[in-house]
């Protein structure tokens, strides 16, 4: 392609200048963006990355002017095509969104409204901005905007509501009606986190090739570092409201200079599982140099916390199994439309010790199987033996007794733990189920559970709703070892946490399996987590399992098509990295 | 295409100015805080809080010691010599056409109204959350049988039922038999709200994590299900607390609440009645005591409404 340089060329599609946002709270003004600095030319393409809290949403925001309620843009300059957005008013931006810039937010299933067909609710973003006129055209312009989407048979679709569309399709639907007014910026705020990693894969590419063909300059902002290294040419990293770091992604990657960005590149599942390690241990002894405070305790080596499981799964292959199951099947009786098969006669065996993780997308199954172990959920058909045991045939104070023997943690931290009972008493509920011990005893082994998943005893008396996701999972984690089980079941138990502190949960869970020889059954949808955390993997498809082997054989040599394009859809697994 | 990614400046910040922190450090030192723990912070700086507690808080001491409020005798205050009289020393709202001392009825009768509205609300809470907790947590033919049985009880304005009921019971008019009158039937909009609540939080990953650890399902309803969805109906109790003080002062005034011997503020309003030309204060002064108890009771309500629910605050 040859493009000449012009003079629009020149100057930047989007400037930001010293951006300053304030929220006010009780405790009075609070800034969530200090300072922010990006410079956007036409064409190009621009991640935002940062973790929760950073600022990066809060920034995209700011520049439609989006802010909620309490938030406000408090200095600093937002120059689109030159002419700054700050001084206009409400109705002025109404101008600018949709044609200026167009938004794709991050959630499909909440920003469609359910009540309307997605035909009306495109045909509404195309009357809105002036597009089309008259209702010939503008349904004739809906249908090409979501045929422009990827969505083929739009013209029978557009009568359908949300409910009938899938979270990709969607995501689709939503993009379509940000690129509808071939807007000069499309700005998409973490526009496939909700979705499986095929399907984000599949979004994302057809995002590339649409503002590509369109000319439309692209601003996207995401968690995920491989994401962002993978789909754009510039990268900006953020950490507390402001920017740390940014220039060409390549660069940055491959050449972090910020402690944060180094932080960053070290603990991101995707790369860090592949060839990044040894450069990672490079910096690492750099940073203990420079910094010689806190700071490099907390760079997380992944390879490390593999590398000392790898000893562990040679031992312990030749002990007993601790969970076997044998042609599990649940069938789900749904009202109206007959059954529908979650999982449907699986078999797998978790050598006592180690680590096995269910990988699957959306939908496979692999939840329900976890409820099952746990006797949430009536098995269908089929045998699960824990420690030699028939799960089936275990009740009342059997079962009371094999509960204490296999705890779970589940996804939500913050739904997992009662938000009216302090950390004491939520950590300290089994011990007293389970009438372990004096009021003494049980009080001190509180506090060495709280030590042992490094949170401070202060704790104690303190209410959940204080804490991080990252510490809740923590407490989680300690619950789930009161009473000393041989068996911990993770339910996507770091699938809501920032990369760091995933890091962080991961090397502990890791640090816990080697102390009390554990035995994990990990659930996840992130393959990259499988492979850091994982001696064993099972690909799930729905309600099958398609695959089973080794953490690295299923990597290095996958046999199905499926788990292949599990693997391909890591994103930033094809950069190329310097050592 | 020129490369323009190679030309790209690559910006660093100083590390002065956004230093690391430890990942996911605690605050150590902050005071633990809960839901309640906020509400209860939130509520103390509201004037309106202290306002309605004042009011609250004077209303139930009237109730308990109304000899402090005034010198008259609780039962027989009314002299006819005193008929439509004006205010005087030590009775500072004058006399009804009985000859009845019109500030000592209302303060004698605040102790009525009140423990009327409290054995109404003590009764609407218990049968409101056995019924919305049994049904909300064990779903099923329980929830089926329960919540029909609160619909039938929901589809006859508890007002009406209370009239039918006292005038059935004419030779039983007491305190206690007009509260379980109006209680019986009001209780339906408690358990449904409960109801709903419960619904809500048993899906909830503690309530699973709980199961899985052997809590029996008892405990777990007790312990864990229902401290974290009783939040509305303490709301709907205190408001219905004013209700009942509304519906013992109705059904009085129609005649079928409590018999005229008993001092209380509908029994005022309703001899009142007749005097309205005359000497409109006789109905006046036990409405305003009635509206500002019972606004007292409202405005409280409100006020934990809004502390235990911070979005909705927000939003305004």
């Amino acid at each position: 392609m040859t493009i000449g340089r012009t003079a629009d060329d020149e100057r930047p599609i989007l400037e930001v200048k010293d951006l300053q946002v304030g929220f006010t709270t009780q405790n009075g003004v609070v800034k969530a963006v200090d300072g922010v600095n990006i410079t956007l030319y036409r064409g190009q393409s621009l991640a935002i990355v940062g973790e929760s809290g950073s600022g990066k949403s809060t920034t995209a925001h700011a520049i439609i002017k989006l802010l909620p309620g309490s938030g406000k843009i408090t200095g600093g300059q937002i120059l689109l095509d030159g002419v700054d957005l700050t001084a206009k008013s409400e109705r002025e931006m109404e101008e600018v969104r949709g044609t200026g810039i167009g938004f794709v937010p991050q959630d499909p299933m909440s920003n469609l409204n359910p009540v309307w067909s997605i035909g009306f609710q495109v045909e509404e973003a195309i009357k809105a901005n002036g597009i089309a006129s008259g209702r010939k055209a503008v349904k004739a312009r809906a249908i090409e905007v979501l045929k422009e989407a990827g969505l083929g048979d739009a013209d029978r679709r557009m009568k359908q509501f949300p409910h009938q569309f899938s979270g990709g399709m969607r995501q689709r639907v939503l993009i379509g009606m940000g690129l509808a007014a071939n807007p000069k910026l499309l700005i998409a705020d973490e526009p496939t986190s909700a979705l499986d990693v095929t399907v984000q894969r599949v979004i994302l590419d057809h995002l590339e090739s649409l503002t590509r063909d369109l000319g439309t300059t692209l601003l996207f902002i995401t968690h995920d570092l491989g994401l962002a290294a993978e789909r754009a040419e510039q990268l900006v990293v953020m950490y507390k409201g402001r920017v740390v770091e940014s220039g060409s992604s390549v660069e940055i990657l491959q050449n972090p200079q910020h402690p944060y960005t180094q932080r960053l590149v070290a603990a991101a599942p995707s790369l860090a599982s592949r060839r990044i390690q040894a450069s990672v241990h490079n910096e690492q002894q750099e940073i203990e140099v420079d910094h010689a405070d806190d700071s490099a305790a907390e760079v997380i080596d992944l390879l490390s916390t593999a590398e000392a499981r790898a000893e562990a799964v040679e031992a312990a292959s030749h002990k007993e199994p601790a969970i076997v199951v044998e042609d599990l099947t649940k069938v789900f009786k749904i009202r109206g439309s007959g059954n529908f098969t979650a999982v449907d006669s699986i078999s797998f065996q978790i050598a006592r010790g180690t680590t096995t993780a269910l990988v699957g997308e959306s939908g496979s199954g692999k939840s329900t199987v976890a409820k099952m172990l746990l006797k949430l959920e009536d098995v269908t058909s089929g045998k699960i033996l824990v420690g030699g045991k028939d799960l089936a045939s275990t009740t009342g104070k059997e079962l009371f007794n094999l509960r204490s023997r296999m705890q779970p943690v589940f996804q939500d931290p913050y739904g997992s733990l009662n938000p009216l009972r302090n950390i004491g008493n939520t950590i300290g509920e089994p011990l007293q189920v389970h009438g372990v011990g004096t009021r003494a005893t049980r009080r001190a082994r509180v506090l060495e559970l709280l030590d042992q998943v490094s949170l401070p005893s202060t704790l104690v008396t303190r209410y959940p709703n204080e804490l991080s996701g990252g510490q809740r999972q923590r407490i989680a984690i300690a619950r789930a070892l009161a009473l000393k089980p041989e068996i911990v079941i993770l339910d996507e138990a770091v699938s809501a946490l920032d990369v760091l502190v995933q890091a962080q949960i991961l090397r502990l869970l890791a640090d816990l399996q080697a102390e009390l020889d554990l035995t994990y059954l990990f659930i996840t949808h992130d393959l990259a987590v499988v492979r850091v955390i994982a001696d064993n993997v099972c690909v799930m498809q729905k309600g099958k399992i398609v695959e089973a082997a080794p953490t690295d054989e299923v990597f290095d040599n996958p046999k199905e098509q499926y788990t292949r394009d599990l693997l391909d859809a890591i994103p930033g697994a094809s950069i190329e990295l310097a050592s | 295409m020129p490369s323009k990614t190679t030309n790209l400046p690559h910006f660093v910040a100083p590390v002065e100015e956004t230093p690391l922190v430890a990942i996911d450090s605690v605050k150590v030192d902050e005071k633990p805080s809960n839901l309640w723990i906020d509400a209860w912070r939130d509520m103390r700086k509201r004037p309106m809080f202290w306002i309605s507690a004042v009011l609250i808080v004077l209303v139930v001491l009237v109730a308990i010691f109304p000899s402090l409020f005034t010198a008259a005798a609780p039962n027989n205050n009314c002299y006819l010599q005193n008929s439509n009289g004006g205010p005087t020393a030590g009775h500072p709202l004058g006399f009804t056409k009985q000859g009845c001392d019109v500030f000592a009825r209302i303060v004698y009768g605040t102790s009525t109204s009140l423990s009327v509205g409290i054995l109404v609300t003590i009764l609407v809470a218990v049968l409101g959350i056995v019924f919305g907790a049994f049904a909300g947590f064990y779903g099923g033919w329980i929830d089926s049988v329960l919540s029909r049985l609160g619909d039938i009880f929901f589809s006859i304005p508890y007002i009406l039922a209370a009239v039918v009921i006292m005038s059935v019971l004419s030779q039983y008019r007491n305190v206690i038999v007009l509260a379980l009158a109006i209680g019986i039937f009001a209780w339906p909009s408690t358990a449904r709200v409960l109801r709903a609540e419960i619904l809500r939080v048993k899906n909830s990953d503690f309530v699973m994590a709980s199961t899985a650890l052997g809590v029996s399902r008892f405990r777990i309803l007790v312990r864990h299900v229902l401290p974290n969805s009783i939040a509305p109906v303490i709301v709907v109790t205190t408001i219905s607390l004013a209700a009942a003080i509304v519906a013992e002062a109705s059904l009085s005034f129609l005649g079928v609440g409590l018999p005229s011997s008993v001092m209380s503020w509908g029994n005022d309003i309703s001899q009142a009645q007749t005097d309205l030309r005359t000497n409109p204060m006789t109905l006046i002064y036990p409405s305003i005591a009635l509206s500002i108890t019972v606004l007292s009771f409202i405005m409280m309500g409100e006020v934990i409404r809004d502390a235990l629910d911070p979005k909705a605050r927000a939003q305004r």
